[in-house]
């Protein structure tokens, strides 16, 4: 597993993935790795806990709107929390806060997903 | 009295562009910013680092300069590539990518402008210059 993925977990039929470091290229495909695996084990909910990626860029984000594309064919969802602010605000600017959810928290994103 | 400067050289390289942020948040401190100016600037940088690490098509390396002024970080990101033209550049929209052909990148510009005060794009055959600007609210 990508040194990017710190942890995965599931709760409540959602898959939570943990991250650590910068969401670039390779850190996007690591998360997207983990996605399609679960996709065709049968799972449609995600959640990314990005509480220790500061740092993103425009790639690595690019590569959670295919997941996000991917998610859409099997009626999924994405989530994310404890973002930084400077990557909620990249969220918003390129437009995944119209397909996909920010939550606060942990426990607000598992009890809305 | 000559403003303060500091200027950077980077190969390109894999991840070179957090060389950048680092340098970022180092002035960013020294000028008081905030941590919101802080982050706009250092995720201005890296997509301005990565525009010209992937299309400047060339092994040169990518100079950054940091003008610190006394109400605005000036950045000039400049390369030697074979320059591009900022009219054919689309503005992006998830809504034409999503469960289309499209391809999902090329936000970078859209991003630099949207975090930025100005933005100005010099570009030639000889190389391209993105100046950035941040104005500072103290």
């Amino acid at each position: 597993m990508s040194s990017f993925i710190k942890s995965t977990k599931e709760a409540n039929q959602i898959v939570i993935i943990e991250t650590d470091g910068y969401l670039n290229n390779e850190g996007g495909e690591a998360i997207s790795a983990i996605c399609y695996e679960k996709i065709k084990g049968g799972q449609h909910k995600f959640l990314i806990n990005m509480a220790g990626t500061k740092v993103v860029n425009s790639i690595g984000v690019s590569i959670l709107i295919e997941i996000i594309e991917k998610l859409q064919e099997v009626d999924g969802k994405i989530g994310y929390y404890n973002l930084a602010p400077i990557v909620a605000k990249t969220f918003n600017i390129m437009g995944l806060t119209k397909y996909s959810t920010v939550f606060a928290t942990e426990e607000e994103a598992v009890g809305a997903l | 009295m000559k403003k303060p400067s500091v200027e950077l050289k980077l190969p390109i390289l894999p991840n070179m562009e957090l060389i950048a942020t680092q340098t970022a948040e180092v002035i960013a401190r020294h000028m008081n910013l905030t941590d919101d100016q802080s982050g706009e600037i250092s995720m201005a940088l890296i997509e301005a680092c990565i525009n010209a690490f992937e299309h400047s098509k060339t092994d040169s390396n990518v100079f950054i300069h940091f003008l610190i002024e006394e109400d605005s970080l000036v950045m000039k990101v400049i390369d030697q590539g074979i320059g591009f033209d900022k009219t054919k550049v689309e503005i992006p929209k998830i809504e034409n990518k999503i469960g289309k052909e499209e391809r999902k990148r090329g936000w970078g510009l859209q991003l630099i402008q949207e975090l930025m005060d100005s933005v100005e794009f010099e570009s030639n055959s000889d190389g391209t210059t993105v100046t950035m600007k941040k104005n500072i609210k103290h």
